[in-house]
């Protein structure tokens, strides 16, 4: 293995690290003619080396993506993402898979929107095909309190020129044919619609994630659990795990569902519960829903993935809970609330269920911020919005790192605002993680 | 080459029961007792499928749920029913069937020319590809896809009467999950020490593997009979354990029969939700596929699926089988058919040597030790076999059907729910699992004890444990009947992969092939739950049961570990796939939440209201059917010129007892309460812990130590739970007891300059002038000789009083103030014309109470205590609280009298357009001033008075000029509310 | 599905309760400084492991229960009354 320094740059070129090529039609076709022997490892898996500029604790959507753009956009490379498992079994691997960006307050709307732009080109810079899919989100109201609401958050984003329009009923029975507008407990008033909303395959960000910062440098070591973050006096020096220390000038943790075990770790507490929200695929079916939509009278939101499967889910379960696994009242809830605004779902069946741990964070939105730790950036909070954010998450959370100071668009996601007063609090529900 | 035949009878079939069917248009006859499967096999069908991904022929596999590839779409009285397995279908007469996934036949599947380029479409190909042009994903491929995608199709439109599903609630002792040797045998033992059993089974009928076993039969008709005569043990077939919840809970999915559905009024499943104290897993073990070339051609099926086809249907899965096999207790289906006069094309064995091939011989059976089968040839069915020994060399042979089997794994899916560890059991190569004791046991194959004798006296030997655990006293466990004795047996060999030309499948729904897991893991994706992600291996409608073990030992044999290394992704809920409605229960439709009606609900319809969900509340909006202004300014103008009287029952009410009453509630309260006088009421102001407003509502006091607090309808739980919270937690040594009385009285608004005269006359010894009863002033009352209270309150800006009694007396006092205002042309009035009331004089609801707004924010901070505790009180500090740049409270007129306003409009000015300076709450056409008014959130609203601003509502395409005032509009001076 | 031991009402189904959230942590003093109250308020442990915990029982004596409640297993250790001195256990190994 030979290495150059540039600067403060490490850049290996090592044979194993060649990247696994570039994927194209192309190349599928000529690899299918001779046995696909061609392809290689979609991402090199590293072995911790002693020391790195950055270490970024947590595999998943947000810490790959962290990687991908200090590397790619701040030119960032001496970078480690550890996990303690294989990289993307967390949320990134068990959400929804929905992307939108038809938030209320408008550092909201600008930060998800970001995102949301991002991700309309992130296939072709990251050359994986993710899937993303911008077929429209659908917001129904059955109340005219729930109407005004839905007014002021559409108009917000228009002032925004974010795209958001109103749907009277029968435009809404005309986009989603499923829905029985009437003879539910609550009918359909009618909704508004994100165009530009829509899914993204959720193990394609990822890997496609991995793939390209892997190919840009960045170290990707799995099976590594961090034990502990040292320190010296009020200065973050690395971690520590079970293949020995790592010493790192900033470690970012990226680790939702267990930012509070690694605070910790570090010594301090978050404004956080870890609640599970469960999910849910049905049997596969030929297309009948094309939009993502959600219900405005119960917990039910759903789309329908390109394998023909309904992904659906709720709310959360309502207390602490690392379990990963849900209970069976939401469950049951959720599927009442299905069934009520889609009649037509009766016979089709639930195949699988499944959770996530999620960071429920004291005012819903998320966080990306300095921490009491000098040199300890986290990335946290992201209550059940954390997939679609991946993106613009990872590009301010690299911001950060690089620049010292919050991305313009994410300076209102620090973790001051707490006791600040600044809190971000899109439904008004107060300091109670179990209600957002 | 005969094919599929019905040679005989069968267990569970009637030969003189006939019943008609058709599939693909066909129409067939079958028995009763048949499934969808089991009458197509003995007529012959063996196509019944095209698979997802290269639409290739496919056949029946197993004989159960576990089955990946017949599966049809049912047309009956309920839609289309899309993915139900032929093998768990009951037939009844008139069965219409379709096959899934093909178009436009099944015989002739255009998508079946995907084949010609399925070399280009390995596992995970879109990855790589779709990504160019930039506009294509959306437009022309991922529309593709979309088509490609799925098996069956639903029905889009719900029938009429839509078959409804029952929740039930069960309670047992202990729980045993499958009714085979070890499940009966347990159940029998646990039984007679009068513990409460439910024995689950997901199949028809109990029996499992002794079904397969004639020597068995005695057995087991005698210990089912035996269990039907014991009260405290209910057995349940058709009914599936799909879901484990923890602390004893258990969710069943019960399918009821088509005779039992009839007489439960067109119920077709129930959940059975199920609290145990202790679990006992007698889940039997599940067959495992090989992965060899051809192993998808309909005809190859699973050796214990072609035994259970025999003995339960009569039903010969071919004429002149061929079996392929690796452990001695699949010959049991060899030497059923040798009994049942098949002639069998041969036994590939892997193994060098074995009794039971030695067995075989003798019975005249040709028997190829130490071979494989290496390919089966045939596109539409097995015809012939390629048979390579280990030796070397490679023979053909003919056949009908090819039967394999290549081992069994324990049925642990329940227990992975349950967190059990899984270890590696060589004996049997696949993973047994180990349960907590407090959570319960395994028994028999699931726990890889094989053999039936063995599996009745481990399921025996399971239930005396418990029985032990739960203190039941353990009866004698000899079994009453004679258990066969198991034959002696040579281990298994495990065999997961045969190498040759063509595609070896592990995963027969999703199309993945033994290549594609080599690719995986030639791309990196090597853990096993990427690999699973990767070629979507298991991920089907029959979760990788028969091929999950498979695809791991592939990968394992990539990476060069040990199977027990790699071991099998997660496996999650559930254990069969449920239908929406069975999950949902009864509680859908209308049912989906309940009504809350008021008092005078019926008085109210039978008026003419149109009613508004408010939360589960139903309340009056309008009394009138029509859609629009007139009605509601009709209202609210017949209380500002007149009275008007509007029921507000739904408030909540929370009575406040107690030596400790007033403390607690200057403490819940930001503003005094200490200080209120009995016989007043107070405007309440009541925080959160962080500050923000939480709930506004009027609190009276109506003696020295008793409080009557009332809150929004939408908040009413909310409060009431915050109250409890901070009394129990925080103030426990308050000495004060909180009711929620919202339920039990009825109030009314009776508002409007003529409203004094009113009250009047119903209240009887209560002088109401306005001397004696001031503004605010509250107080018990005879009114229509019902006792009740009076406030003098006023939510509409006019002088107004609120009259309370318990709720059944609310139709004497409404039909007497209706009575006693018929000179002043009194009217009921709904939420709409409120509404207009309150926006005119600035009060406040939900709109405004947000979540988001301080006291301060809304122009209340003079009246927050100054000294004192209370909740939010610290908080409502922070700088962020306090910035003067926070959304106000302020009153919006549009310039233009002729313009609307519009709630969720933004306010902004011309020259930041794209800068919310804040957003209209409420709005209105006034009855007292010209054009609209509203209420409005703005930043810095206090020092914008005066100033103009833009409305614009971009998704109606509006824009206003609106002028910024006080929100107080009407009578700012009070004069008419303290009249 | 958690099954709860209230004390005044028997073993009822996680249905009828509302969790309220930490209940190791105390109000702190009127006298208290912003920022304790910020802490308290907002600020968590969040421990996977046994927690002592809040449930009101809404759907039945609306009495406050305190919990010891393991955040991973879901095991209930102990229901007591809010004044009630429960503690937590030696941490076992997470499973």
């Amino acid at each position: 293995m030979r290495r150059q320094r540039t600067g403060d740059r490490l850049i290996h070129t090592n044979a194993q690290r060649a990247a696994s090529g570039r994927y194209s039609a192309a190349r599928l076709i000529l690899e299918g003619l001779t046995g696909h022997r061609g392809w290689s490892r979609a991402w090199h898996k590293a072995s911790p080396r002693q020391r790195y500029r950055v270490v970024i604790v947590g595999g998943g959507g947000q810490g790959l993506a962290t990687a991908y753009y200090l590397a790619t956009e701040f030119g960032i490379r001496d970078v480690a993402v550890i996990d303690k498992g294989p990289i993307g079994l967390g949320n990134v691997g068990r959400n929804t898979t929905i992307i939108r960006s038809n938030y209320f307050r408008p550092e909201n709307v600008g930060f998800y929107d970001y995102s949301l732009q991002l991700w309309e080109g992130l296939e072709r810079r990251l050359n994986f095909n993710a899937m993303v899919s911008q077929r429209g989100t659908l917001n129904l109201f059955h109340t005219e309190s729930q109407r005004d609401l839905f007014t002021r958050r559409a108009n917000g984003m228009r002032l925004l020129s974010v795209d958001a329009l109103a749907l009277e009923r029968d435009a809404v029975k005309a986009l989603v044919p499923l829905v029985d507008l009437d003879n539910g407990r609550y009918p359909v008033l009618g909704g508004f619609l994100q165009p530009r909303g829509g899914t993204v395959r959720h193990d394609a960000v990822a890997w496609g994630y991995a793939r390209a910062a892997s190919a840009a440098g960045v170290d990707i070591i799995e099976e590594c659990e961090v034990t502990a973050i040292r320190r010296e006096g009020n200065a973050v020096r690395g971690v520590q795990t079970p293949r020995g220390p790592i010493e790192a000038d900033v470690v970012c943790l990226a680790v939702a569902g267990h930012s509070s075990q690694l605070a910790g770790m570090a010594g301090f507490r978050l404004p956080i519960e870890t609640h599970v929200l469960q999910a849910f695929v049905s049997e596969p079916v030929k297309p009948v829903l094309d939009v993502v939509l959600t219900y405005g009278a119960g917990h039910f939101y759903v789309s329908q993935s390109d394998k023909g499967g309904l992904v659906f889910g709720g709310g959360i379960d309502g207390y602490n809970s690392y379990g990963q696994r849900g209970t069976l009242p939401m469950a049951e809830d959720v599927a009442a609330a299905g069934l009520t605004l889609m009649p037509a779902l009766a016979r089709l069946r639930v195949l699988r269920q499944w959770g996530g741990v999620m960071d429920m964070s004291m005012d819903g939105s998320p966080i990306i911020s300095r921490t009491p730790l000098s040199g300890l950036i986290i990335n946290c909070g992201w209550c059940y919005g954390g997939f679609k954010a991946i993106p613009a998450g990872g590009m301010a959370t690299a911001h950060l790192i690089a620049r010292g100071e919050a991305h313009p668009l994410a300076a209102h996601l620090d973790l001051e605002r707490f006791a600040a007063g600044r809190t971000i609090d899109e439904r008004g529900l107060g300091p109670f993680p179990y209600a957002h | 080459m005969s094919g599929p035949s019905r040679i005989g009878a069968g267990l569970w079939t009637r030969p003189d029961e006939p019943v008609e069917f058709r599939f693909d248009g066909q129409a067939l006859r079958g028995l009763r007792g048949d499934t969808l499967a089991s009458a197509l096999l003995a007529n012959g069908v063996q196509l019944v499928g095209r698979s997802f991904k290269y639409h290739r022929p496919r056949g029946i596999v197993t004989a159960g749920p576990e089955e990946p590839c017949a599966l049809v779409d049912v047309l009956g009285p309920d839609g289309r029913e899309p993915n139900r397995p032929a093998t768990t279908l009951p037939l009844r007469e008139g069965l219409i069937t379709e096959s899934q996934n093909r178009w436009p036949s099944l015989h002739f599947d255009v998508g079946s020319l995907g084949n010609l380029v399925a070399r280009f479409l390995p596992a995970g190909f879109y990855y790589k590809t779709f990504m160019a042009p930039g506009w294509a994903w959306e437009r022309l491929y991922e529309p593709a896809i979309r088509r490609a995608a799925g098996l069956g199709r639903l029905g889009l439109t719900a029938t009429d009467h839509p078959s409804p599903a029952e929740t039930v609630h069960d309670h047992a002792d202990v729980l045993i999950v499958g009714a085979g040797a070890a499940g009966l045998a347990a159940a029998h033992g646990l039984g007679r020490t009068g513990a409460r059993v439910m024995l689950l089974e997901q199949d028809a009928a109990p029996g499992g593997g002794t079904l397969l076993d004639r020597r068995w039969q005695a057995w087991q008709q005698g210990l089912s009979a035996a269990l039907a005569g014991l009260h405290n043990v209910r057995c349940l077939p058709r009914s599936c354990v799909v879901g484990a919840y923890g602390h004893g809970v258990y969710a069943a999915l019960e399918t009821l029969s088509p005779e039992e559905s009839i007489a439960f009024g067109g119920i077709r499943e129930r959940l059975r939700i199920i609290r145990a104290r202790r679990l006992l897993l007698t889940t039997g073990a599940i067959e495992r596929l090989i992965a060899f070339p051809g192993n998808d051609v309909p005809g190859v099926m699973l050796a214990g699926a072609a035994l259970a086809y025999l003995r339960r249907y009569g039903v010969a899965a071919g004429g002149h089988p061929a079996f392929f096999l690796n452990s001695d207790e699949a010959y049991q289906t060899v030497f059923e058919f040798a009994a049942a006069g098949i002639a069998c094309a041969g036994v590939i064995d892997v193994r060098p040597e074995s009794r039971a091939a030695d067995h075989a011989r003798s019975l005249g059976i040709r028997v190829q030790c130490g071979a494989m089968v290496e390919r089966v040839e045939g596109a539409r069915s097995v015809r012939r076999l390629r048979i390579a020994s280990l030796a070397g060399g490679a023979t053909a042979l003919e056949a009908d059907a090819l039967l394999m089997s290549g081992g069994y794994s324990p049925a642990s899916a329940l227990a992975s729910q349950l967190g059990a560890k899984h270890l590696w059991q060589e004996s049997i190569a696949a993973f047994a699992p180990l349960l907590d004791p407090h959570i319960g046991r395994v028994a028999g194959a699931a726990r890889g004890r094989c053999g039936l004798k063995v599996a009745a006296l481990d399921g025996a030997a399971a239930a005396e444990s418990i029985a032990a655990e739960l203190g039941f006293a353990a009866g004698a466990v000899s079994p009453a009947w004679e258990l066969p004795a198991d034959a002696e047996q040579t281990p298994l060999t495990p065999l997961w992969e045969v190498r040759g030309r063509g595609k070896a499948f592990v995963d027969l729904q999703n199309d993945v092939t033994t290549a594609d897991v080599r690719l995986a893991h030639r791309e990196g994706y090597e853990h096993v739950e990427h690999m699973k992600r990767y070629t979507t291996h298991g991920m089907a409608t029959d979760q990788g049961r028969i091929g999950g073990l498979v695809g791991s030992a592939v990968l394992a044999q990539a990476r060069g570990l040990p199977v027990s290394e790699v071991g099998l992704a997660k496996i999650r809920p559930y254990v069969q796939p449920l239908p929406f409605a069975a999950l949902a229960g009864p509680e859908t439709g209308q049912h989906f939440k309940p009504r809350r009606r008021l008092p005078l609900h019926d008085w109210h319809e039978a008026a003419g209201a149109s009613f508004v969900s408010i939360g589960l509340w139903l309340r009056p909006l309008v009394y009138a059917r029509e859609t629009g202004w007139d009605a509601v300014l009709r209202e609210a103008r017949a209380v500002r010129r007149s009275v008007g009287i509007t029921d507000v029952s739904s408030l909540g009410k929370i009575d406040v007892q107690g030596p400790d009453a007033a403390r607690f509630l200057d403490y819940i309260y930001a503003n005094n309460f200490a200080t209120l006088p009995v016989g007043r009421a107070r405007y309440g102001i009541m925080l959160r812990e962080d500050g923000m407003m939480l709930d506004d509502g009027t609190t009276s006091r109506l003696g020295a130590e008793h409080f009557l607090i009332t809150t929004t309808t939408a908040n009413s739980s909310v409060v009431l739970e915050h109250m409890e919270f901070q009394l129990q937690a925080v103030c426990p040594h308050h000495d004060v007891l909180l009711s929620d009385v919202s339920d039990q009285w009825a109030q009314f608004a009776i508002a409007g300059p003529r409203s004094r005269e009113v009250v009047a006359s119903v209240a009887s010894g209560l002088d109401l002038s306005n001397a004696a009863f001031p503004f605010m002033a509250a107080s018990a009352a005879l009114l229509a000789g019902v006792a009740g209270r009076v406030f003098r309150i006023s939510f509409s800006g006019e002088l107004a009083f609120e009259l309370a009694v318990p709720a059944a007396h609310a139709l004497r006092l409404w039909t007497a103030l209706l009575a006693a205002g018929q000179a002043f042309g009194i009217a009921p009035y709904g939420l709409d014309a409120l509404n207009t009331l309150r926006i005119e004089k600035g009060h406040l609801t939900g709109a405004e109470l947000n979540g988001n707004t301080t006291a301060d924010d809304l122009g209340m901070e003079r009246m927050l205590k100054s000294k004192g505790d209370f909740v939010g009180r610290m908080l409502a500090q922070r700088p962020g609280l306090r910035s003067p740049e926070r959304l106000q409270l302020v009153g919006v007129r549009p310039i233009d009298r002729s313009q609307r306003l519009r709630n969720g409009a933004q306010l902004i000015v011309p020259e930041a357009p794209s800068r919310s300076l804040g957003y209209i709450t409420s709005s209105t056409p006034s009855v007292e001033l010209e054009g609209w008014v509203g209420l409005a959130l703005l930043a810095g609203g206090r020092e914008r008075m005066g100033k103009h601003l833009i409305a614009t509502s971009p998704i109606h395409g509006e824009t206003t000029t609106v002028a910024i005032l006080s929100p107080h509009m009407i009578d700012p001076e009070n004069s008419r509310v303290r009249a | 599905m958690l099954r709860i031991e209230c004390p005044w009402c028997g073993l009822r189904d996680e249905t009828e309760f509302h969790y309220r959230g930490d209940a190791s942590l105390r109000r702190p003093d009127s006298d208290a400084r912003l920022a304790e109250f910020c802490t308290q308020t907002y600020l968590r442990e969040n421990r996977r492991g046994w927690h002592l915990e809040w449930w009101l029982h809404v759907g039945g004596c609306r009495r406050l229960l305190k919990i010891v409640r393991h955040t991973d297993t879901h095991e209930i250790h102990a229901v007591g009354h809010p004044q009630d001195p429960l503690t937590v256990p030696m941490e076992a190994p997470a499973p």
